[in-house]
């Protein structure tokens, strides 16, 4: 059991831009958001042991030779998308609970905005995630290419088997909107949105229109795990990992194919997060569901636990998930209205709530927190976190 | 047909063999062996019974629409451009007879006249002089 043995330490973020770019390498924008996490730790490059690095982003080694882990003797890539931050928290909380490494480095950092954008590394590399050659010979012929459309075949049949409406998909929308406002560090802060607006954004790849689809954004996040007697040690208030888990959809390369069209890694994540937490969907303060797009919001609440699949549309109705209400999701603004840091924006959040650190947005006597990652055709990874 | 500037398939091992049935006008899928259990996209072996026993089955090429997606706007260069006329276009989900499902798009039915369930049956289109794609029309 994993449940209590690890914790959260250090975070770090470069902050996010869009035009002009960040004028960082992305290795560069990996490293700042280091420096900040370790800084935020009380950690010197020195004592990390462990790098966790994001798919196709940069190799362990080279963060390590720039700051000067001379000692690492735990380097891995979880390649599973944007759920990697999260199962990499999983693995980097099993590395210090089993005494392979003792503080675990998980950096990420791209110019999503003034670099490749996915929808040419996806299109263009046929390695760029584990289905990338099935899509390649299956997908792009037929002009499926990029993830709006994957994801929008998914969504389309929930909507057609559980009436899940556009109007929902905008209630995502406008929350994570609303959740910017928030925020100053947010691109979408100072840019609000109704339900009206988002109604009136075009059709992308139907049914998602532009305002389903998260941000194309520059920056870096990172955040360092360790064991909770070195957490001890530290002085920061320790964010513990309570739950965590990780799991694929079947099968996880091809989606089209699926027996259960509507499975994700965090059907099979999710359970055995919140059992190994002990406690419920119920008990949780918030949420940070990776929002890559809106419908896989209301996807993933259902597949975690927090209602029952099929009710996910009417469960983000009525502000539900903005702050204030029953579950208050990306209190951040997500990927959706904050900036697309990889996923690793949204544990950094998490972490800000548990610790009181999150100005105005910040929710009262936050105690229990969930973190999702989404990635590649459904990949899932959950940590249930308290402080 | 050397204009065609749409992905295309890489055209090795069993995906060649794949779209050469299609080439052919013969859908097939693999077909366990063992068990019976018909597979797509093809794999070496059978996920159900792990035989790597199989055999190419003709497909009744009949199916029904399973979902669909209307891109609006393209994002891939080769699919509006220089032809802006391409968007909107519609790839479809197929549930075949024969259970496995196949990413195609349809040939005579515009993306608001789909609905699900829509009974379809399979055609060809040689899109270049190695390659065709399964297709689908509406089935009475």
């Amino acid at each position: 059991m994993l449940k209590d043995k690890a914790c959260i330490v250090g975070i770090g973020e470069t902050g996010y831009c869009r035009k002009p770019g960040s004028g960082m390498t992305e290795e560069v924008l990996q490293l700042k958001a280091s420096v900040a996490a370790l800084a935020d730790a009380g950690l010197t490059g020195k004592e990390i042991d462990g790098i966790l690095a994001f798919p196709n982003l940069g190799k362990s080694e080279a963060f390590a030779a720039s700051l000067g882990s001379e000692n690492l003797r735990f380097a891995a890539t979880i390649h599973m998308g944007g759920a990697s931050p999260v199962a990499s928290m999983r693995m980097a909380a099993m590395a210090v609970d089993s005494g392979v490494a003792n503080y675990v480095l998980i950096p990420g950092g791209w110019n999503g905005y003034s670099g490749a954008r996915v929808r040419e590394t996806v299109t263009t590399d046929k390695n760029s995630i584990p289905g990338g050659a099935i899509a390649w010979d299956y997908y792009m012929p037929q002009g499926l290419t990029v993830p709006p459309q994957w994801y929008a075949l998914m969504c389309r049949r929930h909507m057609h088997e559980y009436g899940t409406t556009h109007e929902q998909m905008g209630a995502v929308a406008v929350a994570m909107r609303k959740h910017a406002q928030l925020n100053p560090g947010a691109l979408m802060c100072g840019k609000p949105l109704t339900l009206e607006q988002y109604m009136a954004s075009p059709m992308l790849a139907d049914p998602y229109r532009v305002n389903d689809c998260c941000l194309e954004t520059d920056g870096g996040a990172a955040f360092i795990v360790t064991s909770v007697e070195r957490a001890r040690d530290l002085g920061k208030t320790p964010i513990y990992i309570m739950g965590a888990a990780s799991g694929q959809p079947y099968p996880a390369d091809e989606f089209t194919t699926r027996a259960d069209f509507h499975q994700t890694g965090l059907t099979i994540a999710a359970p055995e997060a919140f059992q190994m937490a002990g406690v419920t969907a119920q008990d949780i303060d918030f949420a940070q569901i990776y929002d890559c797009f809106t419908f896989e919001v209301i996807q993933q609440l259902e597949e975690a636990g927090f209602c029952k699949r099929g009710e996910g549309g009417p469960f983000v109705e009525n502000g539900c998930i903005e702050l204030g209400g029953h579950l208050p999701v990306n209190t951040s603004g997500g990927l959706l209205s904050e900036a697309h840091s990889l996923g690793l924006g949204h544990i950094v959040e998490a972490v800000k709530q548990l610790r009181g650190d999150a100005g105005e947005r910040q929710i009262v006597d936050a105690e229990l927190g969930v973190v999702t990652g989404w990635g590649d055709f459904g990949d899932g990874a959950i940590a249930i976190l308290r402080r | 047909m050397s204009e065609y500037n749409k992905p295309l398939p890489g055209m090795d091992g069993l995906t060649k063999e794949f779209y050469d049935f299609c080439k052919a006008e013969a859908l097939h899928f693999q077909k366990c062996s063992s068990c019976g259990t018909f597979r797509h996209v093809p794999r070496e072996m059978c996920a159900q019974c792990n035989s790597f026993e199989w055999q190419w089955a003709k497909s009744t090429g009949r199916g029904t629409i399973y979902s669909w997606v209307v891109i609006n706007r393209a994002l891939h260069p080769a699919f509006h451009d220089p032809n802006p006329e391409a968007v909107p276009m519609a790839p479809v989900v197929v549930e075949m007879e024969e259970g496995v499902r196949l990413l195609a798009n349809m040939v005579d039915c515009p993306p608001d006249q789909l609905t699900m369930d829509m009974p379809v049956e399979v055609v060809y289109e040689a899109v270049t002089d190695e390659v065709t794609l399964p297709r689908f029309r509406r089935r009475l």
